[in-house]
This record gives C-alpha cells, sequence and structure tokens, in this order.
C-alpha cells in the first residue's frame, strides 16, 4: 500500500514537473508594420485567418524554415513569415533583431556537412563530408564516397585541406589537396576478380556559393592517382555538385 | 508712518531669519553629498538572458508499405526517412528501406534452378533525394477540422543493394503530407526506383514501385 502511495506520489511530482517544463517563456516582441497576417500553416498556400495590428504583442512560440509561429494575447495561434516580423521591437521598445544566418555568418563558419553526387571516373559517386575550419580561408574535410559503377563498385575515404581564396563573399573559387584510400569491389556477375584496397591522392579546385540561411552550393573536380598494386598507377578525374550546411 | 516703520522693523528680522534657514539648509544637503550614502544601492545590472525561439526544420520517421521488384514479386518494405527543410518548399531527404523478394516466375516453373542464395534476395537501399512541396493548403476531415496538407515531388540518387550487388539508383516519386498537428505529420509516398540488372542474361533497366504510409516528427 506504502509502495502505491510512493508511487502515485512520484508520478505526481514527475506531472508537475513536466507541466513546469510545458510553461515555458517565449520571446515577445511588439508589432511594428501596419498588420501581420496569421497563416493556419508554415507556408504561402496556407490561408490567413487572422490579422495583428500594430502595437500588439506576440509571443514567437517556433520556427520552420522562415515562418514563426506565434500567439497573439487573445490566445490565437497562426504562423507569420520572416519579413513581416523584420521590423518589429522588443517589449522595451529596442529594434528586435530576428535570429537568423547570414552571409556574415556563413564567413565566420566553423563546421560544415554536405552531400554531393557527380562523376568518377564514368561511374556515379555519392559522397559526403564534414569539415573543420581552422581559419577562414583553411580547413580540413572528412569525405566518405561511394562509386557505383558498370564493372565494380567503389568506397573511398579522404582526408584533405581546403583553401578557400574570398572565404567572406558569396562566391568564392577553393583548392584542395588529400589523400585517402579506396576499396574496390568487381561486380558479381562478372568473372571473379579480387576486391581490392588501394592509398590514392587527390587534388582539385572547385566553387563555393553561399545560397541562404545555413545552405551552400558547391561543385568541384578532382583527379585522382591510385597507387595500385600492378605496374602503372590509375588516374581517375571526377566532378561533382551539391549543396552544404554550415553550423 | 509710524506703523509702517514698525513693520519694516517686525519683518526685518523675520526676513533674516528666513534667509538664514535657507542657508543653513543649503549647507546641510552639500553636507549630504560630501558623506557617504547610509544605505548603499545594492541594483546591478542584470544580463537578461531572452528566451530561444526553437526552431523545428528536421522531421524524422518511419514508413512501412508494399514494394514491387521486377521479376521478383511483391512484398512488405519498411524504413525510415530523415529530412531537413531548406526553405518552405524545398527539403532534402536521405530515407533507407528493406524488403524481401520472391523467386521469379522462371524459378518456380523450372523447379530446382535457383538464381539467388536467400541473402541474395534480400534487397535494401538507401537515397538522397531533394523535394519540393506544391499545392500546399488544407484538407478537411469532418465538418469541423482542418489539417495541413502539402503534396511534393521527390528525386534523387541512391545505392540498391540487392542480388549481390550495390547498383546505382535513381527514385522518382510523389508524396502527400497530411499535418494532424504542427510537429506530426501523416505521409502517403508513391516512388518509383530505376537501376540497371544484368543479371537475367542481358542488362536491361528495371522500375521498382514502391508505395508506403509513414509518420514523420518535426524537431
Amino acid at each position: 500500500m506504502r509502495s502505491v502511495l510512493v508511487a502515485i506520489a512520484l508520478l505526481a511530482a514527475l506531472c508537475s514537473t513536466v507541466a513546469a517544463g510545458a510553461e515555458r517563456r517565449h520571446r515577445e516582441v511588439v508589432i511594428e508594420d501596419p498588420f501581420i497576417e496569421l497563416h493556419t500553416g508554415p507556408g504561402r498556400g496556407y490561408p490567413v485567418f487572422y490579422v495583428a495590428e500594430r502595437g500588439e504583442q506576440v509571443a514567437l512560440l517556433k520556427r520552420r524554415t522562415d515562418w514563426f509561429k506565434v500567439r497573439i494575447p487573445r490566445g490565437q495561434e497562426g504562423w507569420v513569415h520572416r519579413a513581416q516580423l523584420a521590423t518589429t521591437l522588443t517589449p522595451d521598445g529596442a529594434p528586435f533583431e530576428l535570429p537568423g544566418f547570414s552571409l556574415d555568418d556563413y564567413a565566420e563558419r566553423r563546421w560544415e556537412a554536405g552531400v554531393l553526387y557527380g562523376d568518377f571516373g564514368g561511374a556515379n559517386a555519392i559522397s559526403a563530408y564534414g569539415a573543420f575550419a581552422l581559419t577562414p580561408n583553411l580547413s580540413f574535410e572528412l569525405w566518405v564516397e561511394q562509386v557505383l559503377g558498370r564493372f565494380s563498385d567503389s568506397t573511398l575515404a579522404n582526408l584533405n585541406i581546403v583553401h578557400t581564396l574570398y572565404p567572406d563573399r558569396r562566391w568564392s573559387p577553393y583548392f584542395t589537396l588529400g589523400g585517402g584510400s579506396i576499396h574496390t569491389e568487381p561486380k558479381a556477375t562478372l568473372v571473379a576478380t579480387d576486391d581490392r584496397t588501394d592509398p590514392l591522392a587527390h587534388a582539385g579546385a572547385g566553387v563555393r556559393v553561399y545560397l541562404t540561411r545555413r545552405f551552400v552550393f558547391r561543385a568541384e573536380y578532382k583527379t585522382y592517382v591510385v597507387f595500385t598494386s600492378r605496374d602503372d598507377n590509375e588516374e581517375i578525374r571526377e566532378w561533382k555538385a551539391g549543396v552544404s550546411f554550415f553550423f | 508712518m509710524e506703523s509702517r516703520r514698525l513693520v519694516l522693523l517686525l519683518a526685518l528680522p523675520l526676513l533674516a531669519a528666513v534667509a538664514s534657514g535657507c542657508a543653513s539648509r543649503r549647507q546641510t544637503v552639500a553636507e549630504d553629498t560630501s558623506r557617504p550614502p547610509v544605505i548603499e544601492p545594492d541594483v546591478e545590472r542584470r544580463d537578461i538572458e531572452p528566451p530561444r525561439i526553437d526552431s523545428e526544420n528536421f522531421e524524422v520517421g518511419i514508413f512501412a508499405g508494399q514494394m514491387s521488384v521486377e521479376d521478383f514479386g511483391v512484398n512488405t518494405v519498411a524504413g525510415a526517412r530523415f529530412a531537413y527543410h531548406i526553405t518552405e518548399g524545398l527539403f532534402l531527404e536521405v530515407a533507407g528501406g528493406r524488403t524481401d523478394t520472391e523467386p521469379t516466375s522462371f524459378e518456380r516453373l523450372s523447379g530446382a534452378a535457383q538464381l539467388l542464395t536467400d541473402e541474395e534476395r534480400e534487397y535494401s537501399y538507401y537515397n538522397l533525394s531533394l523535394g519540393y512541396n506544391v499545392l500546399p493548403g488544407e484538407g478537411f476531415i469532418g465538418r469541423r477540422r482542418a489539417w495541413n496538407t502539402a503534396l511534393y515531388l521527390i528525386g534523387g540518387v541512391g545505392k540498391t543493394k540487392f542480388a549481390g550487388d550495390d547498383r546505382f539508383t535513381l527514385n522518382l516519386g510523389v508524396g502527400a503530407r497530411l499535418m494532424p498537428l504542427d510537429w506530426l505529420a501523416v505521409h502517403a509516398d508513391f516512388r518509383d526506383h530505376v537501376f540497371d540488372i544484368d543479371l537475367l542474361g542481358r542488362e536491361k533497366r528495371t522500375h521498382n514501385l514502391e508505395a508506403h504510409v509513414g509518420v514523420t516528427f518535426f524537431f
């Protein structure tokens, strides 16, 4: 009986902490535009169901892409586009700066990750990378790449150093140099040849274009030299393009 | 004349008294500022950390449905998806799934011939796709309830592991997203997985159709 009581008490305590947690504070802003439109969803296609006027104080509940979910004092909740909140004030009258990423943040990025697709010596290549910037110009990247060809499939792992010429501009070329290893598996339907793993080195150049928020377009060309155990080294050309995000 | 002089005589000390009073008060005020105050005001400026605005651009979830693998029958498929919403229209999705396949008609009719081992018969895929939301709007469920909906077109590249090999796969499809809550979505998705296979003699392009329903959470 006592254990049941203890369990109930514990549960009640847990519920109360959960309730306290649910009652979290939200950022409040005062509308400065003549009015803002509340949509039913985070997108231009969702209908406007309410309009809040200048001077009303709204709570910013959450954000999805460029849309903010707000609650007005009368209790209605809806989604407002970033553009309509750009001129809002804080409750003490100071201009409110909407949190978000801009070109300045892009110039000061530390971590970056992305996915690219392209052509690796005639085969399809899908790759992903993570990068860490030591200085605005210089960064290290770790790549994992899957190459799916007609006669064989390969997996590449690479570590490279990248030099970005103009890290603070929207457009910037970069150069890259690195090395790693390639593991190749011939197709099962071919006459049996062995899997092989070889070291490789590469050099390349590319371009990075800041698009919006955390979002960057990237395209590059690389030349790989595979140090095979046969007489000749293998040279492979690769181009690829994709998107990356920075943190 | 007499009375006026009397008034003057009386007024003079009064004036003097008022003037001296003022002077002494001024002096005490001056003294006050020179002395340290009795109570030290203890008002420190607080740094107010404004509450963060929670952003929900990621979506994660699971799905299950049916998948037809060309020549290898229709079976249950199950998998998981992860998406990042870049703008209100564009999103990037990583998905993976697996299904079993059945013997081909040839294997069944011939009786003994087995093209694949049990392990090779397992079909699994992952893909990386870019989606675009079209036709955003509301769907009405009954008379009183409206859910946000969107139709999306999606396509991308990926890898299929089937019949002992990895195959480069293109995927193309269309899906519907129904949102009962801001952070909860129900998906219905149709996807075509296209890859080349040379298992049955000559190389041919196969279209493998998948239909599934899923549930995802935004965070």
